[in-house]
């Protein structure tokens, strides 16, 4: 059996809401004890591994096995033909194969899977299946697959949904327009992590996959189609998770270690190399935006006129809703009577794009707020002034005519933000050489140093949106533990590294009155949790947790009034450090009312929303929002083109801070990636192909890129949920990138309409990025996405 | 895969010659990347890391002896004396790769991002080959034969490499995109020599090996000349003559586009920095003057 990471609870003692409860998985992780995906055993296990296309667009001629099966240690070679039961899958829409059927889409799609004895035989077996391949012309420009001639990526054609957000009168008139054209370049996730997993045969025929995720159920409504099982005969199990940040929302090398343990009766394990990471899941979708922002003399925005372009590569996967996304969100978290914002998210033979934090938001941010600040210039206003004049609030009405019903406390947002202290500004002459521009090149000694100062401000929803209306179950048993009460959670939704299960364990012991909380490894035993995704799973599986314990509790407090007699409380019966209290009487230990556990199970739901329709309109899209804004102060050295962050400072809109230095370390980390988009990190394709699939190409912030953050948060509380909690995850992603573009540009005073921002545009050898215009509006059926009307 | 593991040099060198093919590994931070990607798949390895005699610093008569085994971590702890060297051995990847990295690594990988190199070029160093035949000096001009290719035999290790302690500031600077743990777009590294009144300036990572830019040397020399600076370092340079060296050294570059940067940005970079080094290098000596 494995030995590792399986059903495996992780305990905590100390810690109510509100606290910074220290971590239940923190000390394993630190101690290097933590099993994560990668680490699973199982005796007599076999090794996984894939064949991938090299080209972007070719023809499959054939494939010939026999040399790979041919070599020591070789079970089997999986292809197309073999494939038992459905052939496609994907997370909204099927229509990704399980391996390539006779087309190849982008270059890293899988081709063939097969097993062997060891890592090593299984890597020479994959170089050594011999496919012939017919290259077709790729597509990997996403406003040239828009042409007419181009050629089509798929069955539907190039074009993947198209948005419009008709809002007011577009045509409005203004006193100052600001027009600006904004590129963003395709991000990576980079989880520690890689894709991990490893599939175990069962005797009924069914198979257990252990498997480093972000959503259990999802993965198994996708699998158990194409292994020909019933879902109940599909189990899977919660593998330790190395970071996601949405890279693990589709499926990767899940069905292919189900097919081959199926098919040969053994286990087999999966994991991708670093290089591989990069083709075993979607990236952020790169962006084109046009903007047009209209407003008054006195700084009240009239209009907002939006086109944007997202590229959803060679598949879908959440393309759909990450258009819409980035379609509600473009205006930006401002009132704005007038709108016209039309977005199309389009297929190319790039890899495939999907969810990463901020989903949509982040790229309309950088557009957005560039508008603001070309705006306040404009009108020879301060950036903040014009930011306040416009925020939305409670009440306000956004471009989709949702009215917003709950907690939106933008401007208390921005005028902390801009009150967080300034850092100090030390001579550059005087200071450690590692904390100027070029870190530890040694490239100055502080001359030609200019320093920037940048806001921005951003929203988004949390949880998911349009009518998808997801859920959470928990159930929650308290019973006699050695040391006194235990409460132990049970949900689907998963720890990614965030610290969600040390907030419902925290959860567990306000509602309870314990110390100790065991949360086990999620698994499909129980309901779906929903995603860990979309800032949610506070609000949801918290939502859940705190549900289920309340029925808990008025179980247990039943059982009491059943041993005391209904007269002997007098007042309002509770719990907490362990006993029950009778008003202020205490009546005993919960030990003493637990012969035989309490238990209870609940199903979270939020609010309804709803779709939008032709005109972009709807009642309800999203239930909730989170605000951020972001300053950020930079230094670049004008010459050399390099740049260091000085000091980012976030202010996020939490609801309420279940775990203050938790949401401290959201904050930090999402500014971290914000900060990598802003100036390092992308991947470069060349004609379809990856060029920096590694970390020695694909730049991710390190100590000395990354400043110290200061932040802060405000606690508004949102109505309709528990402790009127928030989600977290990523209000900083959504303006650092922003922020800190912004600060770029007050240094410099270049116009870097593109992110990551190069040396050679800081030093002035690049001119600003310049397009020949709006992209065309695409003729489709209807605003939903394509496939939907096939 | 067969993994040879001699623990003295002598040891070494006759595996050496019986299986040429056996790629030498000391900190393993070129190779094991080169590995993990699969581009290589030795038949065999040699593990030089416990030679003893690959540990050495050595300083004799105002020359200094670099063992090949020597860590970067332990060029910036020992030689400090050599800012240059020092400086390049710091710009090297992260704590952990600078613990394992060995000046010999550059050298037997000879890429023309070694940091290293920039600096052994403007030190005019050799390179201390051995073979079971015996050790010859390899003078720094005939080392470097082409992108990632050394004048080394195919049954020599390296053990050392050697120079002439310098006699004047030095620095190297480098640049990435990133501010620390990246491979260089640019390198520069130029060194005083101040008892034969030249300049000596390399760049890294702008052409197919580390190149020097003699023009630009001449250049400096002439104006250290012509404003008396040589003889007392408080004399001024003029700033535009400083710059004319660094357009000077930037002429010297043959960069190319990669994904890690542009062939304009090198170009530029190498004028900036070799000006700021010639800069920094006099005002070094102006300040050690009072």
């Amino acid at each position: 059996m494995a030995v590792e990471a399986r059903g495996v609870g992780l305990a905590g003692r100390a810690g109510r809401i509100g606290t910074s409860a220290a971590r239940i998985d923190g000390l394993p992780k630190a101690l290097g004890s933590f099993a994560y995906g990668s680490d699973l055993w199982e005796e007599g296990m076999l090794y996984g591994a894939t064949v991938r296309s090299p080209h972007p667009s070719a023809r499959i001629r054939s494939i010939d096995v026999a040399p790979a099966l041919a070599l020591p240690g070789v079970r089997r070679v999986l292809t197309a033909a073999d494939l038992p039961a459905r052939r496609r899958y994907g997370l909204e829409y099927e229509d990704q194969p399980v391996l390539a059927e006779g087309i190849v889409r982008y270059a890293g799609e899988p081709v063939a899977v097969l097993a062997a004895d060891d890592p090593e035989q299984a890597r020479a077996a994959v170089a050594a299946v011999r496919v012939e391949y017919e290259p077709l012309p790729a597509v990997t420009d996403m406003e040239a697959a828009l042409r007419p001639d181009a050629p089509a990526v798929t069955e539907v054609g190039n074009v993947m949904r198209h948005v419009r957000i008709v809002h007011g009168d577009p045509d409005a008139r203004a006193d100052v327009w600001v027009e600006g054209y904004y590129e963003v370049g395709m991000q990576d996730q980079a989880p520690l992590g890689p894709e991990a997993g490893l599939a175990i045969p069962a005797p009924d025929g069914g198979v257990d996959l252990h498997v480093s995720t972000q959503w259990l159920h999802s993965d198994r409504r996708q699998i158990a189609p194409c292994v020909g099982l019933p879902e109940e005969k599909v189990r899977l199990h919660c593998a330790g998770v190395g970071g996601a940040f949405g890279a693990r929302e589709d499926v990767s090398m899940h069905i292919h270690a189900c097919l081959l343990a199926l098919s040969l009766g053994r286990p087999v394990k999966m994991v991708y190399g670093r290089e591989e990471s990069f083709f075993g899941h979607v990236h952020r979708h790169p962006a084109r935006i046009w903007a047009r922002t209209g407003a008054r003399r006195d700084g009240t925005l009239v209009s907002a006129r939006v086109r944007l372009l997202l590229e959803s590569g060679a598949y879908t996967s959440s393309s759909s809703v990450v258009l819409a996304n980035a379609c509600t969100f473009a205006a930006g978290p401002y009132e704005v009577p007038n709108a016209l914002i039309e977005g199309t998210s389009v297929y190319t033979n790039n890899p495939p794009t999907g969810a990463m934090r901020g989903f949509g938001s982040v790229q309309v941010c950088f557009a957005h707020e560039a508008q603001m600040d070309k705006l306040a210039a404009a009108l020879g206003m301060d950036p903040l002034e014009l930011r306040l004049r416009n925020a939305v609030h409670t009440g306000s009405v956004l471009p989709t005519g949702q009215t917003i019903r709950g907690s939106a406390p933008g401007r208390e947002v921005l005028e902390r933000c801009a009150a967080l202290p300034m850092p100090p500004d030390i001579p550059p002459t005087d200071r450690d050489r590692l904390t100027l521009p070029g870190g530890a090149g040694n490239v100055g000694r502080g001359e030609h140093i200019r320093r920037g100062v940048g806001l921005a401000f951003g929203y988004k929803n949390v949880a998911y949106s349009y009518g998808f209306d997801d859920s959470c179950e928990a159930a929650v048993r308290l019973e006699r533990g050695i040391d006194g009460p235990v409460a132990t959670i049970h949900t689907a939704a998963i720890e990614v590294g965030q610290g969600l299960h040390t907030v419902l364990a925290q959860i567990a012991r306000t509602e309870l009155g314990v110390d100790e909380v065991v949360v086990e490894q999620p698994d499909t035993e129980i309901g779906s949790g929903g995603s860990t995704s979309a800032s949610r799973q506070t609000v949801m599986a918290g939502g859940a947790v705190a549900t289920a314990c309340a029925t808990v509790r008025e179980r247990l407090l039943a059982r009491v009034v059943e041993a005391l007699g209904p007269d002997a409380a007098r007042g309002p019966l509770r719990l907490e450090d362990g006993r029950v209290f009778d008003g202020d009487v205490p009546l005993g230990g919960i030990d003493h009312f637990l012969d035989t556990p309490v238990e209870a199970r609940e199903v979270f739901h939020h609010r309804p929303t709803t779709p939008l329709d032709e005109r972009g309109q709807g009642e309800n899209p999203h239930v909730m929002f989170i605000f951020g804004a972001m300053r950020a102060v930079v230094e670049v050295d004008e010459e050399l083109g390099l740049a260091r962050v000085v000091q980012l400072a976030g202010v996020q809109d939490v609801g309420k801070a279940l775990n203050p230095r938790g949401v401290e370390g959201q904050i930090e980390g999402g500014a971290a990636q914000g900060l990598g988009l802003a100036l390092l990190e992308e991947i470069q394709l060349r004609d379809g192909r990856i060029a920096n699939a590694s970390f020695t190409d694909y730049l991710l912030p390190t100590i000395l890129d990354m400043p110290p953050v200061v932040s802060a948060v405000v606690e508004d509380p949102e109505p309709g949920v528990p402790y009127g909690a928030k989600g977290v995850g990523e209000g900083s992603t959504i303006v650092a990138t922003a922020a800190i573009a912004a600060a770029l540009r007050d240094a410099t005073g270049r116009e870097l309409n593109r992110v990551p921002v190069t040396p050679d545009e800081l030093a002035g050898l690049a001119p600003a990025r310049t397009s020949g215009g709006p992209a065309p509006i695409p003729d489709v059926p209807g605003p939903r996405a394509v496939l939907d009307y096939r | 895969m067969e993994v040879f593991r001699p623990s003295s040099l002598y040891e070494a060198l006759e595996v050496r010659a019986a299986h040429p093919q056996a790629i030498p590994i000391a900190g393993g931070t070129d190779l094991m990347v080169e590995l993990n990607f699969g581009r290589r798949r030795p038949e065999a390895i040699l593990d030089v890391s416990r030679l003893p005699e690959l540990q050495v610093i050595g300083r004799e008569d105002g020359r200094v002896t670099l063992g090949a085994g020597v860590t970067y971590a332990r060029i910036i702890r020992e030689l400090a004396d050599h800012p240059a060297l020092a400086q390049a051995a710091r710009t090297v990847g992260s704590p952990q790769i600078r613990n394992r990295g060995t000046v010999g690594g550059n050298l037997g990988t000879a890429s023309p991002a070694g940091d290293s190199l920039p600096v052994l070029a403007v030190y005019d160093a050799e390179v201390v080959a051995a073979s079971t035949a015996g050790t010859r000096r390899i003078p720094w001009r005939e080392f470097l034969v082409g992108p990632k290719r050394n004048a080394l035999a195919p049954d020599e290790l390296i053990v050392a490499v050697e120079w002439r302690q310098p006699d004047g500031p030095g620095s190297f600077s480098k640049v990435g995109t990133r501010n620390a743990m990246v491979i260089a777009i640019a390198g520069v590294s130029l060194q005083l020599d101040t008892a034969a009144r030249r300049i000596r300036i390399a760049l890294g990572s702008v052409g197919p090996t580390i190149l020097r830019a003699p023009e630009a040397e001449a250049f400096g020399a002439g104006i250290l000349d012509e404003s008396g600076a040589w003889a007392d370092p408080r004399a001024e340079v003029p700033a535009d003559a400083l710059g004319r060296f660094g357009e000077l050294a930037a002429a010297a570059a043959r960069p190319i586009d990669d994904i890690r940067g542009t062939a304009a940005y090198r170009r530029h970079a190498c004028a900036v920095l070799a000006r700021r080094a010639l800069t920094w290098a006099l005002d070094d000596r102006r300040l050690a003057a009072g």
